[in-house]
């Protein structure tokens, strides 16, 4: 399914055979997929394709939870990220996330940006300052909050918290960015902003977006993958999935004669 | 629309309003005549040798309630310093790391039973653990007492108050590659913070007013003393044994008393809402 554009991209993620069960249901069959490195990868599909499932798998986010388990391979520059001996805290410190409902730390607008960056590096205060105000000003935000970076990060509107919780992720300098419907709870203007940013962020990092939104989806991503109760459906470049489909169903679900 | 229908749900409308005002005037009543009677009383015992004097011998004139406030203070303030880390720490264990194990449903179980248990049991049993050994009433037993009515308390409050911080908050957490331990400090505990502080607060409240676990512990003590390891006199025994005195200056003691613990739970109480609601409201 990869096709001639794609070979030619090196891949940041490697999915094989991926099999995912909540306790004895199947959320993913056989999944198989390349993301490619600083591109956006963006999966559509109904409520509980288990695209969300897919992203969690990623981050191996499902393993705070028993009962959940993730069974083939997802190879991540030489390390499979499914192998029980991974270290979850370096993982998810390369492969970011963020969420549907913006979840600021309940702390200053800095510290929601330094407690991640923290984890990791010890930074001067200078360097730090520096650090915030770099991946404030990547996320567009820097000029609306500069003046109020000791105020709670609760105090924003939901459009702000959502890219401080962006910014929050990309000020650890993760490789991948795993956004998991970012602009579902969020106004139109503020959707525009987030997909401005995620156009933007990938010039350095490797994105992979969930969207409920199909325009979201053609506007902002460069590969799209069309999944279906669990399996991987379609998988192309995000032009030749939205104007000529190889398959009926990803062509029923994008004309919205389905789903 | 069906009339019949629309003015049977006017009518039964009117009728609970109505029961249920009743309740609450009803309510209200007995609350405002109880401080009524207590601040008549009490107001007319506050002055400042209230503050200065020690409780009177049984016959003498005048004397206040220093000894009691201070043994109180002392008392209900240790016992404070005692519950507050072993109750968080616990509740901490049973909302974010023990869950569903055995420990943890043993733990909640018990914490059930001590919540509910009177406190005269709880004044019994520490009477036969450390009275009944050491021979002694002592501070330090009323304490003990004291704090094992606070800490199912802040227990219970504390795992509640983290129950209520939604999962996604610590998922964004986890997402950042933070170890549990920073999670849950950093993150869930201070979003939880004021269910927290508040939980402490009406614990601190519930056990200044305690009397029957200190009659069998701290007891009393008619002089002045801030040792820990003899008996020490506190307000709600000195009220108990007061009140029921033939001295009019007792009774006249233990109206200011019971004056001073309202005051000190009805501020309590005030702060813990205010804090709840300002620091609150932000989420």
């Amino acid at each position: 399914m990869t096709d001639d554009h794609a070979s030619e991209l090196k891949t940041a993620l490697q999915i094989r055979n991926l099999n995912f069960f909540y306790g004895k249901f199947q959320g993913l069959k056989n999944v198989n997929l390349d993301i490619a490195e600083r591109r956006v990868t963006a999966f559509i599909g109904p409520s509980g394709c288990g695209k969300s499932t897919l992203l969690r798998t990623l981050n191996r986010m499902y393993s705070l939870y028993p009962g959940q388990r993730a069974e083939g391979e997802i190879n991540f520059y030489g390390q499979n990220i499914l192998d029980p001996k991974q270290d979850l805290n370096l993982l998810r410190a390369r492969i970011g996330m963020v969420f549907q409902k913006p979840t600021p730390f309940p702390m200053t607008i800095y510290e929601n940006i330094a407690f991640g960056v923290r984890l990791y590096e010890s930074l001067s205060k200078g360097e730090m300052d520096a650090r915030v105000e770099w991946a404030l000003t990547k996320t567009a935000l820097w000029g609306e909050v500069k003046d109020k970076l000791q105020q709670s990060g609760l105090a924003l509107s939901g459009g702000q918290q959502q890219r401080l919780c962006i910014a929050r992720s990309v000020a650890v300098r993760p490789s991948v960015i795993l956004l998991d419907e970012p602009t579902s709870a969020l106004d139109p203007i503020s959707t525009a902003k987030v997909e401005e940013l995620v156009h933007e962020l990938k010039a350095d990092y490797t994105v992979a977006i969930v969207t409920h939104n199909m325009q979201q989806a053609a506007r902002v991503s460069d590969f799209t993958a069309y999944m279906y109760l669990g399996e991987m459906v379609e998988f192309g470049k995000t032009d030749e999935i939205f104007i000529k489909p190889k398959k009926q169903e990803t062509e029923d679900y994008i004309t919205g004669r389905f789903g | 629309m069906n009339e019949k229908l629309y003015r049977r749900r006017v009518r039964a409308n009117v009728i609970g309003l109505t029961l249920s005002m009743t309740a609450m005037a009803l309510g209200l009543f007995v609350l405002l005549w109880i401080l009524f009677i207590l601040f008549k009383n009490g107001v007319a015992a506050l002055d400042w040798n209230l503050f200065t004097q020690s409780t009177p011998a049984p016959g003498s004139e005048g004397g206040g309630l220093a000894n009691a406030i201070v043994g109180s203070l002392l008392i209900v303030g240790i016992s404070t310093l005692f519950s507050t880390p072993i109750g968080i720490l616990a509740g901490i264990y049973l909302a974010e790391f023990g869950d569903r194990s055995k420990i943890a449903q043993v733990t909640r179980f018990v914490t059930d039973i001590m919540l509910s248990a009177p406190s005269i049991v709880l004044g019994l049993f520490v009477y036969a653990i450390i009275v009944a050994q050491t021979k002694q009433f002592s501070g330090w037993a009323g304490t003990v007492a004291l704090s094992l009515i606070a800490i199912p308390v802040v227990l219970r409050t504390t795992e509640n108050m983290l129950r209520l911080v939604p999962g996604s908050l610590r998922e964004a957490a986890f997402a950042l590659g933070a170890p549990q331990w920073k999670v849950t400090i950093m993150v869930t505990l201070r979003a939880a913070q004021s269910g927290v502080v508040t939980g402490v607060l009406l614990a601190v409240a519930r056990i200044s007013g305690e009397t029957a676990p200190l009659l069998f512990t701290a007891l009393n003590n008619q002089f002045f003393s801030v040792d820990m390891e003899k008996p020490m006199a506190n307000l709600p025994v000195v009220i108990f044994q007061f009140a029921m005195s033939p001295y009019d200056n007792w009774v006249r003691l233990a109206w200011g008393g019971a004056l001073l613990i309202t005051l000190a739970v009805l501020t309590l109480n005030i702060i813990a809402r205010v804090y709840f609601r300002d620091r609150g409201g932000q989420r």
